[in-house]
């Protein structure tokens, strides 16, 4: 499934939880056996995922914070990473 | 940079009512060696000083820790410290009001074990009548909103069993199951004659399991567990020795892993007597395999030892009589025959090979013997 051009709004599913590393000084998240280094960029992006927001509001929301309206480069981003998320069960799409 | 790790295994009682011929926990466990039980304080110093050491993922084990009254204030502890915590159950005696106070405390994700597909396979495999709460137990689960794992360990006796496992964990509508074929220590290795797997089982469940991943896709991940045995290379065991894991097991003593027990040319220190730092850091268990330079040949000059580690530190001290040799599994290790010999044994094998159940006497029986 890709997140691209469709109204759906992500999610982090139940079973992942987004937790601060002190000791290595960055996000992850964790889920069941497992964890997923986040770098800054990617926390951000999880953090935006609301339950409310679409994928395109986060896309815009990041887009406003720095500056970078319409030149498509975040978009391509931002859908990389949930796309990659959902595809290990990480991230749902909904309505 | 010096490896964090980020796994712990707390085993906080190896008492069990169950009797699995395959458990993992050490033939003597009914002995001296683990019969003072960490506290509740003493855990949660346990925990406090895993989290400062970069531990992010706490696995709640035994033996069956829902013995332990105390469990609802571990979890709540662990919690607190931001840890992901995993309860690893055989849910005998489970109830939902159990698991909901769990829950409460911040239990993040459940995980129980069954033996068989039906509760005539299970119950024989357990030892013991524990079907019936296993399956309560998954439905409680679900309506509580926890994340399931179902495991199973998979041998002689119950591999033509896969798909309905699989089926069985579907219908519950569980995140995953694990299918952990067995690895060969404690009671497993005890018992290898009678559980070791045919070729031809393992190629047909293998054959369903790549079946019914392509038709469930993330609605279920299917774990395979590789039966090491039947592989031309070793598993990367622990992601390396003393990278990424330990294990405290219910007296306290500090384990690389948790078969590592069993190396009787290593020293175990405990954490009545040192903090968790210093034991991972310092101890000669936890540094004597660390890095590649303790590898031997034909490992030191192997490309793959980055990937593998060299293999499995207990099965090469079980099986070869040397933990710091190259992994026997391994087809490049001048051991791999005695490997080979224990494969080859069930395919001439005509009958059923008994077994001994994990038991407390049958441990100290074991244990008597040396
Ligand atoms: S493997 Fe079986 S006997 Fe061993 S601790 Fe788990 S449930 Fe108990
Ligand atoms: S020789 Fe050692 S490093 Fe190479 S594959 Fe075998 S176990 Fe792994």
């Amino acid at each position: 499934m890709t997140a691209a051009g469709r109204p759906s709004v992500p999610r982090l599913h139940p079973k992942a939880r987004l937790q601060h590393d002190d000791v290595r000084g960055r996000d992850v998240l964790l889920y069941p056996e497992g964890l997923v280094a986040l770098n800054p960029t990617g926390a951000e992006i999880l953090e935006l995922c609301d339950g409310v927001r679409s994928v395109a509001e986060v896309v815009a929301t990041l887009e406003r914070r720095y500056g970078a309206a319409g030149e498509g480069g975040v978009e391509r981003d931002v859908t990389a990473f949930l796309d990659g998320l959902a595809a290990k069960g990480l991230v749902t799409y909904g309505s | 940079m010096d490896p964090k790790p980020l796994w712990l295994l707390a085993e906080l009682t190896y008492k069990c009512p169950l009797q699995c011929p395959y458990c993992s926990n050490p033939l003597d466990f009914a002995g001296p060696r683990f019969k003072r039980e960490l506290s509740t304080e003493e855990w949660y110093r346990v925990f406090r000083e895993a989290k400062a050491l970069g531990v992010l993922q706490l696995g709640l084990s035994g033996g069956e820790p829902t013995l332990r009254g105390d469990l609802e204030d571990l979890v709540r502890e662990a919690h607190e410290l931001g840890l992901y915590t995993s309860l690893i159950t055989s849910a005998y005696r489970l109830t939902k009001e159990r698991l909901a106070a769990l829950k409460a405390a911040g239990l993040d994700h459940v995980q129980i074990s069954i033996q068989g597909a039906d509760a005539e396979l299970s119950d024989a495999v357990a030892g013991t009548g524990s079907y019936g709460d296993k399956i309560a137990a998954y439905h409680y689960t679900r309506e509580l909103g926890f994340p399931l794992t179902v495991n199973v360990v998979l041998h002689r006796r119950n591999l033509h069993q896969v798909e309905a496992l699989i089926r069985l964990a579907e219908s519950l509508g569980a995140e995953r199951i694990e299918l952990a074929n067995t690895q060969f220590y404690g009671w497993a290795l005890h018992n290898r004659a009678a559980l070791m797997p045919t070729r031809a089982q393992l190629d047909d469940a293998w054959r369903v399991v790549q079946r019914e991943r392509a038709r469930l896709g993330t609605r279920l991940e299917i774990v395979w567990v590789l039966p090491d045995y039947h592989e031309q290379y070793p598993k990367p065991c622990m992601g390396g020795w003393a990278r990424a894991y330990m294990t405290v097991t219910p007296a306290g003593e500090v384990w690389p892993c948790h078969a590592a027990g069993r190396i009787t040319t290593l020293t175990f220190e405990n954490v009545r007597a040192h903090p968790l730092a210093w034991i991972w850091e310092h101890s000669e268990a936890f540094t004597r395999f660390r890095g590649d330079a303790w590898m031997p040949e034909p490992c030191r000059s192997c490309p793959r030892k980055t990937q593998d580690f060299g293999g499995c530190r207990c099965q090469a001290f079980l099986v070869a009589g040397d933990a710091g040799l190259t992994d026997p599994v391994c087809s490049l290790s001048p051991h791999r025959h005695l490997i080979d010999a224990a494969v080859a044994e069930v395919e001439r094998a005509a009958g059923a090979v008994e077994w001994t159940y994990r038991a407390a006497p049958a441990s100290r029986a074991l244990a008597a013997k040396g």
